[in-house]
């Protein structure tokens, strides 16, 4: 999609100038959005709109910009960006361009070029023959490397709301222990619908994924397992509603505890008490995963029979578990160095259409951090300061959920048609 | 007294084509226009009670005499025109010099803002008008509506014979207007209907608007138009103005008529 933005100044209501110059782009099968409009309060005042114009290709987007320029239409002056290589390797240049994880185009050779692989806080790299930039972390910059600096050239759009009317229609960062779950579950779940039929029908006959993607990111904290979610949860995966599963390794920790000896830290899951020796649980579970080798292998020898790992293995669920410092073990798959766990998120991010984040601060944070802010994103914690600090970092586009992450599993499950 | 002003037609004629009405092979009768520019300040003066300026002609500058296109008055601000084609812009020094000597405060436009006067821009006391596309650009308007403080409502031209506002539209007092409306795009139409009430509305028919019937000068109740439009010559009559059809067929030569040829100084 081409895209320039022009401005339009004068008396151009009652002139009808703004609506002649609407009807040409639409006419010309462009799109418009007024990103800015200033009506003037008298009759004698002017008034002025910034309308940024769309097209589905250059040479139509030049045509438009052609047919509204006598109308008074102005583009908006703009240059290339500036470029510097990056001095090492891990080092960017002084001045280089941070991002947001707004949609961002960057101009080179006279032409906008959409940022491939948007998310906050990183830096754009560029390749010359053929044109293209994307995002690079700080840390997998080479020297040489040509990177986006300064803001000269630099576009950042603002965010496009979803077309469904639901919950995520109005992106914004509200935590409130005190608004109605119900409907904002029934939403989660309308998408969930949504995606998991987009998935469908990209994995069997192979059509191009449309709408509001192919994918469900869950990323969940232990506390799931503990506050009794681990059902719902599975039920989910096995029901083919999650796709990718971001955890650390206490989740898979505790739920394949659970597995084992029915416990999830200790605590009988069912008599709800501690279970004596019962803190050994994990540890051992632990020891048996890693003799076995991998979360995989674990569940496909029988070694664990049911839950969230088990069915995100029957059902081939992109995992990537992110190790922490606090962590025994840990188990095998949990990704120690967090660059590389970094890495392995973002490689698991197209596609996903949705993220629900339940329980955990630390990596409902680290998927913030690279998501684009395009992704509708749920955030469910008992504890309002969870969703609060993601949407602090700049995730402003989570929806906050306070609740218990059991109650909300099973309510989304039951949305989805669980029957317990 | 309304005053305006006019310039002789010494050095009138035919000497390129800058718009459809103008053929080199159709020369112009010198003693003719002559006749015709006397008996159109003559009616100025003795009848409609008008004060006329005269302007100095200049030799190689034949379309001078077209004042209407010097620039835009208002409380002592003249704003200068700056003509679209090369062959006009050797008049914008002159009119300046005219405003500037008598007494205005003269304005220049960025030289990359076309801006043809009062050929492309006429209006009520609390609403102006800006002709653009043809001739003017809209974005002057814009600049324009800033210096004056004024409501400037720009109007697509989409008809190449009517290529300044003054050739298809013309305030009268009262706030009636004589205009005609194929002259303009839609949106330009529906715009002046919206601030002009059909029963302030006069529409020149096709073939008196071809005889540029709308290039008339209005002075109180006084309108002088070309001859050869009856039915807009009646129209004005019932409505109780003073038609003054006059023969200024060797203007319309270069594509131009009464409105044209004078300037409101006021």
């Amino acid at each position: 999609m081409a895209t320039e933005t022009v401005t339009l100044e004068g008396h151009i209501i009652d002139s009808l100038i703004l609506a002649k110059v609407l009807d040409a782009i639409l006419q010309r099968s462009g799109a418009f959005t007024i990103n800015k409009m200033q009506v003037g309060a008298t009759r004698e005042d002017a008034s002025s709109a910034t309308i940024a114009v769309q097209a589905d290709s250059p040479q139509r987007l030049a045509a438009i910009l052609h047919a509204i320029q006598p109308h008074g239409a102005v583009v908006e002056h703009a240059a290339d960006c500036t470029l510097e290589p990056a001095p090492k390797d891990g080092v960017l240049p002084d001045a280089f361009y941070a991002t947001s994880h707004l949609r961002t185009q960057i101009r080179l050779n006279h032409q906008w070029l959409d940022v491939e692989a948007i998310e906050m806080d990183v830096a754009i790299r560029v390749t010359p023959d053929p044109p293209a930039a994307r995002t690079v972390p700080m840390a997998e910059v080479k020297a040489g490397d040509l990177i986006v600096t300064g803001r000269t050239g630099v576009r950042v759009f603002p965010l496009e709301r979803p077309k469904e009317r639901d919950a995520f229609a109005f992106m914004a960062a509200d935590v409130s222990s005190e608004r109605p779950h119900h409907a904002m579950i029934t939403d989660v779940a309308r998408r969930m619908w949504l995606i998991r039929d987009n998935w469908q029908k990209a994995h069997t006959s192979g059509e191009a994924a449309c709408g509001p993607g192919t994918k469900v990111l869950f990323v969940g904290g232990p506390a799931i397992i503990h506050a009794g979610g681990r059902e719902a949860l599975s039920w989910l995966i096995d029901s083919g509603f999650i796709h990718v599963l971001f955890c650390g390794n206490a989740l898979a920790a505790h739920d394949m505890e659970a597995s084992l000896f029915g416990t999830s830290l200790g605590y009988g899951l069912r008599a709800g008490c501690a279970v004596p020796h019962g803190h050994e649980h994990h540890l051992r579970t632990i020891n048996r995963v890693r003799n076995a080798g991998s979360l995989t292998h674990a569940v496909e020898s029988g070694l664990i029979r049911d839950g969230v790992i088990a069915s995100c293995v029957h059902k081939h669920v992109d995992m990537v578990l992110a190790g922490s410092i606090r962590d025994d073990g840990p188990l095998p798959d949990v990704i120690t160095d967090t660059r590389h766990a970094q890495t392995a998120m973002r490689a698991a991010l197209p596609g996903v259409g949705l993220a629900v984040l339940v329980a955990t601060t630390l990596h409902a944070i680290a998927t913030g951090n690279c998501l684009p802010a395009k992704v509708p994103t749920v955030c469910v914690d008992i504890n309002p300061a969870v969703p609060t600090k993601l949407s602090d970092r700049g995730s402003f586009q989570s929806i906050g959920l306070v609740m218990d992450a059991a109650s909300f599993l099973r309510q989304l499950a039951q949305a989805l048609g669980w029957e317990r | 007294m309304p005053r305006f002003l006019v310039c002789p037609p010494d050095h009138f004629g035919i000497q390129y084509e800058i718009n459809p009405w103008i053929r080199l092979s159709n020369a112009v009768d010198k003693d003719a226009s002559q006749a015709q520019w006397q008996a159109l300040t003559r009616v100025l003066e003795e009848d409609a009670g008008a004060k006329l300026e005269r302007m100095t002609p200049v030799a190689g500058l034949p379309d001078l005499v077209f004042t209407a296109n010097a620039g835009v008055l208002h409380d002592g601000t003249a704003v200068i025109s700056r003509f679209r084609h090369p062959e006009r812009r050797g008049e914008e020094k002159h009119f300046a010099r005219w405003f500037s000597e008598h007494g205005y405060r003269v304005i220049l436009l960025d030289k990359d803002y076309y801006f043809e006067g009062a050929g492309d821009l006429l209006g009520f006391s609390d609403i102006w008008f800006g002709g653009y596309r043809q001739r003017s650009d809209i974005k002057a308007h814009r600049v324009l509506s800033d210096v004056y403080g004024k409501e400037i409502l720009p109007l697509e031209l989409v008809a190449s014979r009517f290529y300044h506002l003054d050739t298809c539209f013309c305030p009268l007092s009262n706030g009636e207007l004589l205009y005609y409306p194929a002259a303009f795009d839609t949106y330009a139409q529906a715009a002046i209907a919206d601030r002009v009430d059909a029963r302030q509305r006069i529409v020149a028919p096709h073939a008196e608007a071809a005889r540029f019937a709308c290039n008339a000068v209005c002075v109180g109740r006084h309108v002088v138009l070309p001859s050869g439009c009856p039915e807009t010559t009646a129209m004005l009559k019932d409505r109780g103005y003073t038609p003054h059809p006059l023969d200024l067929d060797q203007f319309l030569k270069s594509g131009g008529s009464a409105k044209c040829l004078t300037l409101a100084l006021d």
